[in-house]
């Protein structure tokens, strides 16, 4: 019966009535009756019908039932997930991405977004400097800034959170993460170059109602995340998310009397809000959030209230806050489950006041991001499209020394895509948009993405697209701060900076085979990509007195491949590897060079093994990690006296990190780790470390772990 | 006045014949029962559902064997949608829950595993539903 009208106790004709787990199934006739044969394992009857929720009822006698169905939407199905594998490829989408479920992010000590993809060979993490402790991501063999990073669908990292954004997400706080390699969709933009990166964030209606996670590692560092969500009503639900982590012990195992890593607090407050209407179709999401960081590094005996802008001792202090609120509307028509309305809403305010030695450093950037998107298809679901439009504006200041470097962008864009798939072997998605910027000039952003089944259990996937996008050279290379190196900018008259803006494109080829050896299931993946910029704006390390930015004149190329094998060696039981081949090449003005603190080679290794769970859901869970970083390019230090001069090239090294969880039961359980086994460390971090003020002092290149092994310990309780 | 009447009955029957085409929607949801057995049949009686002129939209059920669609009726009738799907073997049932066979010649054109007729195949399907629920 219809849940809306009780009173005309209609029945619904046409449902469909089936046991759990069974073929038994009846229909109901035209007052909404029906029988089903019964047997005494039949515990739980499933009722099925188009349009509204389906319904599992228990049974416990053989009396009549009387059940009322609840309308549903389309859009409810896109917030309950399925619990897949940890990591998912999709077979049948039509770009190149992968799932990261939270069951992978749990396999390291991910405590937060840049960490989460320590145990994923697509994404490549390295440590961005020798001071702040930031790792870095790289896709495609290229830094964050040509990935599109969004926190479900809203772009979260970038301009002035750039190089600091991904720590400021915890890992507990995500759901799950969609990584796409190559062109992206043009509905989120125009800014990607070799990928994008989104981050689902746990949900009020889905997550625990409460969850702790305790961490703490040997080198000083206490995190702790809470969870609390609570049900208002049917249709509202909030979540409020806390996260804290404290490092406040001096730690200097290599003896250069810097810091290995800085002393930090951070406190992240999350409030969201959740509305479904399963009746009418509504969907809603509504996000608070304030976040303060603040980090302290340099000498050991700095003290930033005495020493702050002398030359007693050279420190740094970097402190972040930020406030972001965003909102999401969505309408799914409810006769027409594939036609969609959304609108997305986000503004940001974001300020970091810090200095590096002598060197000062602010930026606020306060951010508007909005975007209307429709759904619908072209005579039938095997043509669909989205299209809309959006809206953004970002205001920057920023301060470095003495200069002022204060500009606005705006934007506005329309966007279409058509997405064709002929139910069997091929799919097609293309999209254009067209953009008017302030600094950028009005654009079209072309992208086309397209998969095919050649034979059985085999896809094959190419893309092309292109970017383009502003460089926020400071902010984008904060590192570079914290050495003696001079700033040069080359000004063309160009828009940012004096420069013009960063044009590439992107080609990719994918080709992906499932099989079956000795009755276990494995497949193995081919990539292939490339990203060809016509306009860069080259970040130049090779003068080691010097940091310049400048276009491009010439070519600057990224070649990707990868060939990843993943196969389960046996029941629970899985092995995953990869080899990655780069050879980034740039025209510098000292000419044509491999991008410099960038493997050529890696070699990549994932063992995870867990014990089948018990009914109370106690389980071991191992995981090890292996990592070969081969020989990287250093920048010429040729010019500097002897005892400041490194060679041409690092040598290679091998990471081993391994993790060991206890889960007690499906409400508690216990993990302990350590990274860096083998305890693996750069000799010699800080150039000039003896001389910081002096014009050799550099902390920039760096190309293997500070920080030797570490070990790790926490605990996850969670109430359903 | 024969031809009055005459001419009022075929009046009527216009108007009658009228208010059918006002019915029609656009947009209709219909259900129907589909037997099948696995993906692939899903894949197979969805398809076959979509490439029906006038079909939009088309969900198959492995579990339940409904078939959930959304056509438009100005452009096509059920009983087309069910001629296409029995068309790749599949059996249907009639809006009177009556079972309307697929030629053999149709059923065997179906994938061997795919042989919903067959009581060892179903019973091996649904070991294998039992395998996945398992791990």
């Amino acid at each position: 019966m219809d849940k809306n009208t009780p009173k005309d106790n209609l029945g619904v004709e046409g449902a469909s009535v089936h046991w759990l787990h069974t073929n038994v199934s009846a229909i109901t006739n035209k007052k909404g009756w029906f029988s089903i044969p019964y047997k005494e394992e039949y515990k739980k009857l499933v009722v099925n019908y188009l349009g509204y929720k389906t319904d599992t009822i228990s049974i416990t006698n053989l009396k009549a039932i009387h059940h009322f169905l609840t309308e549903q939407s389309e859009l409810k199905e896109v917030i309950v997930k399925a619990k897949k594998k940890a990591t998912y490829k999709s077979f049948l989408s039509t770009t190149n991405m992968f799932t990261v479920n939270s069951g992978e992010l749990l396999k390291a000590a991910c405590c937060n977004l840049a960490e989460s993809f320590e145990t994923n060979p697509s994404i490549d993490v390295s440590f961005s400097d020798a001071l702040t402790g930031t790792k870095q991501i790289q896709m495609l063999g290229l830094t964050s800034p040509y990935l599109s990073i969004t926190q479900e669908n809203i772009p979260s990292v970038k301009g002035a959170s750039q190089v600091f954004g991904m720590t400021f997400t915890p890992g507990t706080w995500v759901e799950s993460i969609q990584i796409t390699k190559g062109a992206g969709s043009v509905v989120n933009g125009y800014e990607s170059i070799s990928g994008q990166i989104n981050a689902e964030l746990v949900k009020p209606f889905s997550d625990n109602k409460f969850f702790l996670n305790a961490y703490s590692s040997l080198n000083g560092r206490l995190e702790l995340n809470t969870h609390f969500n609570q049900k208002i009503s049917d249709k509202w639900a909030t979540g409020v998310y806390i996260h804290g982590n404290y490092r406040g012990e001096k730690f200097d195992k290599n003896n250069d009397n810097f810091l290995d890593s800085p002393l930090a607090n951070q406190i992240n407050v999350m409030n969201r809000w959740q509305y479904i209407d399963v009746e009418k179709g509504w969907v809603s999401f509504i996000n608070v959030r304030f976040l303060n960081d603040e980090k302290q590094t340099g000498e050991l005996n700095f003290n930033p209230t005495l020493d702050k802008g002398t030359v007693n001792a050279w420190g740094s202090e970097i402190d972040t806050k930020r406030f972001e609120t965003s909102a999401k509307l969505g309408y799914v028509f409810p006769e027409l489950p594939f036609q969609s309305v959304s609108l997305q809403f986000a503004y940001s305010n974001h300020q970091q006041d810090s200095y590096f030695g002598l060197r000062t450093y602010e930026i606020e950037h306060e951010s508007i991001f909005s975007n209307i998107i429709f759904n619908s298809i072209i005579g039938d679901t095997r043509n669909k499209f989205k299209t809309g439009i959006s809206f953004t504006h970002d205001n920057y200041e920023e301060l470095v020394s003495i200069t002022n470097y204060d500009r606005k962008e705006t934007s506005a864009g329309a966007f279409f895509e058509y997405a064709f798939d002929n139910l069997n072997d091929f799919s097609l998605t293309a999209g254009l948009r067209i953009d008017t910027h302030n600094l950028l000039a009005t654009f079209v952003t072309p992208r086309i993405h397209a998969r095919y089944v050649p034979w059985e259990n085999s896809v094959f996937r190419a893309s092309a697209g292109r970017g383009k996008r502003s460089a926020n050279i400071f902010a984008e290379n904060q590192q570079f701060f914290a050495s003696s190196r001079q700033i040069k900018v080359d000004d063309v008259g160009g828009n940012v900076y004096g420069l013009n803006p960063e044009v590439a494109w992107n080609y990719g080829v994918s080709y992906m085979q499932k099989f079956n050896i000795f009755d276990k299931k494995g497949d193995i993946t081919f990539d292939f990509y490339q990203t060809d910029f016509t306009n860069q704006v080259v970040v130049d390390w090779e003068n080691p007195q010097e940091i310049s930015f400048y276009n491009l004149k010439g070519n600057s190329i990224a070649n990707s491949f990868q060939v990843e094998v993943n196969y389960n060696i046996a029941p629970y039981f899985n092995f995953r590897t990869a080899y990655k081949y780069f050879d980034i090449s740039t025209e510098y003005i000292a000419g044509n060079l491999q991008k410099p603190m960038h493997p050529k080679n890696r070699f990549f290794a994932n063992l995870s093994y867990e014990t089948p769970a018990k009914e109370t859901g106690a389980q071991w869970k191992f995981d090890v990690t292996f990592n070969n970083i081969g020989k990287q390019r250093l920048p010429n230090t040729a010019s500097n006296p002897a005892q400041y001069q490194l060679p041409s090239h690092s040598d290679s090294y091998q990471l081993l990190n391994a993790q060991i969880t206890k889960v007690f039961s499906n409400k508690f359980e216990m993990y302990a780790g350590v990274e860096n086994l083998t305890n693996v460390q750069q000799e010699n971090p800080i150039l000039a470390s003896d001389d910081p003020f002096g014009s050799y002092f550099d902390s920039t290149i760096v190309y293997s772990p500070i920080f030797g092994r570490a070990m790790y310990a926490g605990l996850r309780f969670k109430i359903k | 006045m024969k031809k009055i009447i005459l001419v009022f009955s075929l009046f009527l029957i216009g108007f009658s014949v009228q208010s059918q085409e006002v019915k029609k929607k656009k947009s209709a949801k219909i259900t129907f029962e589909v037997d099948g057995i696995c993906g692939m049949c899903k894949k197979r009686i969805e398809t076959a559902a979509l490439k029906t002129k006038g079909v939009k939209f088309a969900i198959w059920s492995v579990e339940t064997h409904q078939l959930n669609l959304i056509l438009d009726e100005r452009k096509t009738d059920v009983a087309t949608v069910q001629q296409n799907i029995l068309a790749v073997g599949h059996d249907v049932f009639d809006a009177d829950d009556k079972k309307v066979v697929a030629t053999t010649e149709a059923y065997n054109s179906v994938h061997p595993c795919c042989k919903y007729r067959d009581e060892e195949i179903i019973l091996d399907h649904n070991g294998d539903l039992k395998k996945q629920k398992k791990q």
